[in-house]
């Protein structure tokens, strides 16, 4: 790695911290994008065995070509713009909605040493980032001059405004027990802790302790992302297919891979604040990506779980839920998380 | 010229062309659009003066939730942009006093250091982290100031939900007791009419 520093700084003179900064940011958008495309086959495939089905099994051996096939199919289409749209927006809305869904993982550990931007303040940042995605969606809404494509719009943006405060709120615990608004002092804090000693490390991560802010967190997770059964900006049955209604070809993959991209984001953060990390679950094993890794799958496969489970949630109820239910029982977790630290029994130390 | 005086005429150069824009922008939903891009390039001159949890505060709370309800609803109007400049020339002289004021006030602020007004220049960047220091600082020193704070915009919630909550009958449920009191003559009116003759 040195070595290759060495070069880079012979080839390129002062410019070598700035390529070598792109190379590492194409190191992770790179396998981010297969990740996305893989992540579509991937979730064909859970939920086609879950239903008692193949999936996609035609192109390449066990359909491992879909994905490929799918984009060349989506790359070579035309992207029509509707007659009464807003011609600048309606292109600008998809660049909106992958962009923040990038530009999060900027911030995010990957182990120990692994990473791009080691900030301070790298949670508020990633909060910040992901807060922009809404606009994409409420602006591809509002230039298609549908109405479909408005109402979907109305409604995700909702949606991402409410489930927004709720995961926010769940995260104040996450700060408040590691005492830090770093991603990567944050998995630190989770490596210390009584059943470390015992080598099961797994039990001092913060999903146990916050078991409530973690299904708040993942739930809302689901949320944020429009997945079912909480896809209401989708809702076939009502509003044909929400924001994205009136973009094809390639414009329309944008939006797609955006919700996959956000999906690994979301899963990403959750292993990073409530499993752990790159933390080993138990001691006699190292730490290393590989278990960071292992989690994102874990936590995307739950995503694809729930789709497969659960029918779709009423607009009302998928409201209440957050509104009535998540963030009181935030409210009241933190003041309970205080409690706790203040007193004897504080196991944070 | 160093790389860090680029990025910040960078910046300037996008949010005062940005601002310039929310005022001059026909459509009223690329003016909202212009103004999230100037907050966006306030945020970031903001972190090039190391305050980054204000930066992240500017983007998290005025662009991922003001500016999208506020989008929201400059979506749903019908706005008329004729019917908008029609009082123009009768408001003029009252926006041009307030807009003189607000760049006097303004010049007075910039022109700070060089009228002697401030005790020091921009304040240096606090060894420790940003958000604890404002932490510290808002729990400790101004928790009064900052309480009070939180209770006016808990008085803004009260209102707004006073202001918009309607007493909504929770169900559409039916006594039987008065169903089965029910008679004809609640229900049903007979009217005499003379027949119609056909001309």
């Amino acid at each position: 790695m040195d070595a290759f520093q060495q070069f880079l700084g012979s080839v390129f003179g002062d410019g070598a911290s700035l390529v070598w900064t792109i190379l590492k940011i194409m190191a992770i958008v790179a396998p981010l994008m297969a990740a996305v495309a893989y992540l579509t086959y991937f979730e064909r495939k859970v939920i086609g065995y879950m239903q008692v089905r193949i999936g996609p099994n035609r192109v390449g051996y066990w359909g491992l070509l879909q994905p490929i096939a799918d984009a060349v199919k989506l790359m070579f289409k035309e992207i029509i713009i509707p007659a009464g749209a807003d011609r600048s927006l309606f292109l600008i809305a998809p660049m909106l909605a992958i962009v923040p869904a990038l530009a999060a993982w900027a911030v995010l550990p990957f182990s120990d040493t692994l990473i791009l931007a080691d900030v301070d303040a790298s949670l508020l940042y990633v909060m910040a980032i992901a807060s922009l995605g809404v606009y994409g969606i409420i602006l591809a809404g509002w230039a298609s001059n549908s109405k479909y494509a408005f109402l979907g719009a109305m409604r995700s943006a909702a949606q991402l405004i409410s489930y927004e405060v709720a995961m926010g709120m769940a995260l104040i615990t996450v700060l408040m027990v590691s005492n830090s608004l770093n991603l990567h002092d944050i998995v630190r804090a989770q490596g210390q802790g009584v059943f470390v000693d015992y080598g099961a490390g797994f039990l001092s991560w913060n999903w146990l302790p916050l078991l409530p802010m973690f299904v708040v967190y993942l739930v809302s997770g689901v949320a944020e992302t429009n997945r079912a059964p909480f896809d209401m900006a989708e809702g076939e049955a009502e509003i044909v297919a929400g924001f994205h209604v009136e973009y094809s070809g390639m414009a329309f993959a944008i939006f797609f891979l955006a919700e996959y991209a956000n999906m690994i984001l979301i899963s990403a953060l959750t292993s990073l604040l409530f499993l752990g990390g790159w933390l080993s679950p138990v001691g006699f094993l190292p730490d290393s990506i590989f278990w960071l890794l292992a989690k994102i799958s874990a936590v995307l496969f739950f995503f694809l779980w729930i789709r497969a489970t659960f029918p779709r949630y009423r607009y009302d109820q998928v409201m209440r839920l957050g509104w009535k239910v998540f963030i009181p029982l935030c409210i009241v977790w933190i003041v309970v998380v205080g409690c706790w630290m203040m007193s004897p029994l504080n196991i944070w130390k | 010229m160093d790389f860090k005086s680029f990025v910040f005429y960078f910046f300037s150069t996008i949010l005062v062309l940005a601002s310039l824009r929310v005022i001059t922008a026909r459509n009223p939903v690329h003016a909202v659009l212009f103004l999230v891009l100037a907050f966006v390039s306030g945020g970031g001159i903001w972190l090039l003066l190391d305050a980054e949890f204000l930066a992240m505060t500017l983007i998290l709370v005025y662009v991922g939730a003001v500016m999208v309800l506020f989008l929201f609803v400059v979506m749903m109007l019908d706005i008329n942009l004729d019917r908008l400049r029609e009082g123009f020339w009768s408001y003029l002289p009252l926006g041009a006093t307030v807009g003189a004021l607000m760049a006097l006030e303004m010049g007075v602020i910039l022109g700070g250091s060089y009228l002697n007004l401030f005790e020091s220049s921009v304040p240096s960047a606090a060894s420790e982290s940003n958000v604890k220091a404002i932490g510290r600082l808002i729990y400790t020193d101004y928790v009064y100031p900052f309480e009070l704070a939180s209770v006016i915009l808990l008085v803004g919630i009260v209102a707004a939900i006073a202001l918009t909550g309607r007493k909504r009958k929770p169900t559409k449920a039916i006594d039987p007791a008065r169903q089965v009191l029910v008679k004809a003559s609640d229900r049903l009116r007979i009217i005499s009419m003379p027949a119609e003759k056909k001309e």
